[in-house]
């Protein structure tokens, strides 16, 4: 019968005379944030398509397991004493700095606290962090090779392990300050003394964040070169026995091969760099993995 | 008659709580020196600082084995300070400090010699928010009894025992190895008290247990706390007074109010058995709080 206006010219939904600006201004943020996103990826992204351009034909199984030539000069070959040369030097300097470092978190974190001495230690950590990586070379060249009379690789783990301690000391901390003192509280309460409490409910709840604060560390120090340049001695044959004997390490053949005049050199130079990118992408995918499911395993409802 | 059954009563005061229909369906009133039941707390002039500051002082007070003593009052009134000071959890609160006197079962709970741990194993605590362990189940329970060095076989009928008392095991019997933080607020904090439980404690302290739940966990707690009350001495905070009038066989009322440097410091008003606290209070400040003028 009757005719029914349609609503359709002022909507009561639709946005009113300012948005235009405000539109603008979203699409402009948009814009601005994948631009940057964008501008970081490029470097990656470039970095990681000329490494495997170039060292992609010197890498496989091949270049893991074959010794490095001795002659620079010499095409082919591998990189199997700077492989595990990496292994083992980064291992020892985990092993080494890991548990130290969770350990001084626990007592900055749980014992210390705001204390004068707590204060002092995490001044101190945080110097640390400033030190660059060759001093820390250097500090362990003058204490332990020289006094040695001998490089070695356990000396490379010295020098990785005091650039890790500061790193893993901040990481573990920041972790058990976000477990809830409710939690410590509740365990207390059950008549549990602090150690227990520490062992068996603040470290398990910290522990996906402290595991992957770790092997991020772990990664990082697997990179240093300029730690290991008067430490371990780069040598060409590989060294199995950490403590004894001068080695040699992926970083270490990078920098030695890149600046050799010999394309065979500068081929293993670039397959190394691949293998190196690819240790660090493996450790840090690991902290992914461990880290998810030990999170799911402890907080989630199955 | 009367006479006959306080006899009774005096044989084995901690083991025996009379019947209820002993007392022809009206409900006793005790005196406030707590008749012949045995004291499990007694504080004297307590006081709690922190950092100096004084939160709450002048509590004296007595809290019988085997009932629910609740303490009431406005926020800020130091319930939960004198809460804690009844398993020494200021002692892991930096810069507080309690001072006066508190015994328990007639020993100083702050003498030289006392073990903390083995004060809170006594005396458990259920917190405000439910805090279960991000573990299963099953490992939330059974970590009282873990600590204080049972043995494997003993635990799985530990955790049973402490579900049921909770009145929880019908619901998880079938998913104990899963995550606690599965179940609902009201489960959750059911399970803290079976973890509580399962230490055999003496004492629980129940801190506002049910503030962060809804009106039918509230129940079911309230329910749960009736029945625990033949077995384990309670002390509650509540801020609900209907709550304390229901569950609570004596009730402390707390405030605070302004001294002379303009700080607010929490006080003991009153302390009486629950019935005649709400319906004979006998100080004017207990009153305007019950009947809702403040607080």
């Amino acid at each position: 019968m009757s005719t029914v206006t349609a609503p359709a010219t002022t909507s009561l939904l639709q946005s009113r005379a300012a948005s235009r600006g405000r539109r603008l201004r979203n699409h402009l943020a948009t814009g601005l944030i994948i631009g940057s996103m964008a501008v970081t990826l490029v470097p990656l992204v470039f970095l990681v398509i000329f490494v495997v351009g170039r060292g992609g034909h010197a890498f496989g199984w091949h270049f893991l397991t074959t010794d490095i030539p001795i002659l620079d000069r010499e095409m082919g070959g591998g990189m199997k004493a700077a492989v595990v040369g990496t292994l083992l030097i980064t291992g020892g300097a985990t092993a080494m700095a890991v548990p130290l470092g969770v350990l001084g978190a626990v007592y900055l974190n749980e014992y210390g606290k705001q204390s004068r001495l707590a204060r002092f230690i995490r001044f101190l950590s945080e110097v640390m962090t400033g030190v660059p990586s060759i001093v820390m070379g250097l500090f362990i060249y003058i204490l332990w090779t020289l006094h040695f009379k001998s490089f070695s690789g356990f000396a490379g783990s010295l020098a990785l392990a005091c650039l890790m301690l500061p790193i893993v000391i901040r990481t573990s901390e920041e972790m058990l300050r976000l477990v809830p003192d409710e939690l410590r509280e509740g365990s207390y309460a059950l008549g549990s003394r602090k150690v227990r409490t520490i062992r068996t409910v603040v470290l398990p709840h910290a522990a996906p964040g402290v595991i992957s604060g770790s092997l991020l560390a772990v990664a990082r120090a697997a990179g240093e070169t300029a730690p290991l340049l008067f430490v371990i001695g780069i040598v060409t044959d590989t060294n199995s026995n950490l403590f004894h004997g001068p080695t040699t390490a992926l970083s270490a053949q990078i920098f030695k091969n890149a600046i050799s005049p010999f394309v065979g050199a500068q081929d293993r130079a670039y397959g190394a760099a691949l293998t190196l990118i690819l240790l660090v992408f493996v450790f840090t995918a690991l902290a992914r993995v461990v880290t998810t499911v030990y999170a799911r395993r402890t907080t989630a409802a199955v | 008659m009367p006479e006959a059954r306080s006899g009774t009563a005096t044989v084995a005061p901690v083991l025996t709580r009379p019947p209820a229909e002993q007392h022809d369906g009206t409900r006793e009133v005790l005196p406030p020196e707590l008749g012949e039941r045995q004291i499990v707390f007694d504080l004297s002039d307590v006081e709690v600082r922190y950092h100096g500051v004084t939160a709450v002082q002048n509590v004296d007070l007595r809290i019988a084995a085997r009932e629910i003593t609740a303490f009431i009052g406005p926020s800020g009134c130091g319930k939960t300070t004198v809460l804690r000071t009844l398993n020494r959890m200021h002692d892991i609160t930096p810069g507080a400090e309690v001072r006066g006197r508190i015994t328990y079962h007639g020993e100083d709970l702050y003498g030289p010699r006392v073990d903390v741990a083995e004060v809170r194993r006594r005396i458990g605590m259920v917190f405000q928010k439910p805090n279960p362990f991000p573990k299963s189940i099953h490992d939330n329970v059974a970590y009282g009894p873990r600590i204080n060095g049972h043995k494997r076989g003993d635990i799985g009928d530990r955790v049973e025992h402490a579900l049921q008392r909770a009145a929880l095991w019908d619901e998880v019997k079938d998913k104990l190895r899963q995550s606690a933080l599965g179940l609902s607020g009201g489960q959750q904090q059911r399970l803290c008290i079976a973890r509580a439980l399962a230490v055999e404690p003496d004492v629980v302290l129940m801190d506002e247990p049910c503030s962060a739940l809804d009106p039918i966990a509230t129940a079911r707690i309230e329910d749960l706390m009736q029945e625990l009350k033949s077995d384990y001495t309670l002390v509650i905070v509540t801020h609900n007074m209907q709550q304390a009038a229901r569950a609570s066989d004596r009730t402390a009322f707390f405030t605070a109010e302004v001294d002379d440097a303009g700080r607010r410091v929490g006080h003991l008003v009153e302390f009486d058995a629950t019935e005649h606290l709400f319906t004979q209070p006998s100080d004017p400040r207990t009153e305007g709080y019950i009947t809702g003028r403040f607080g």
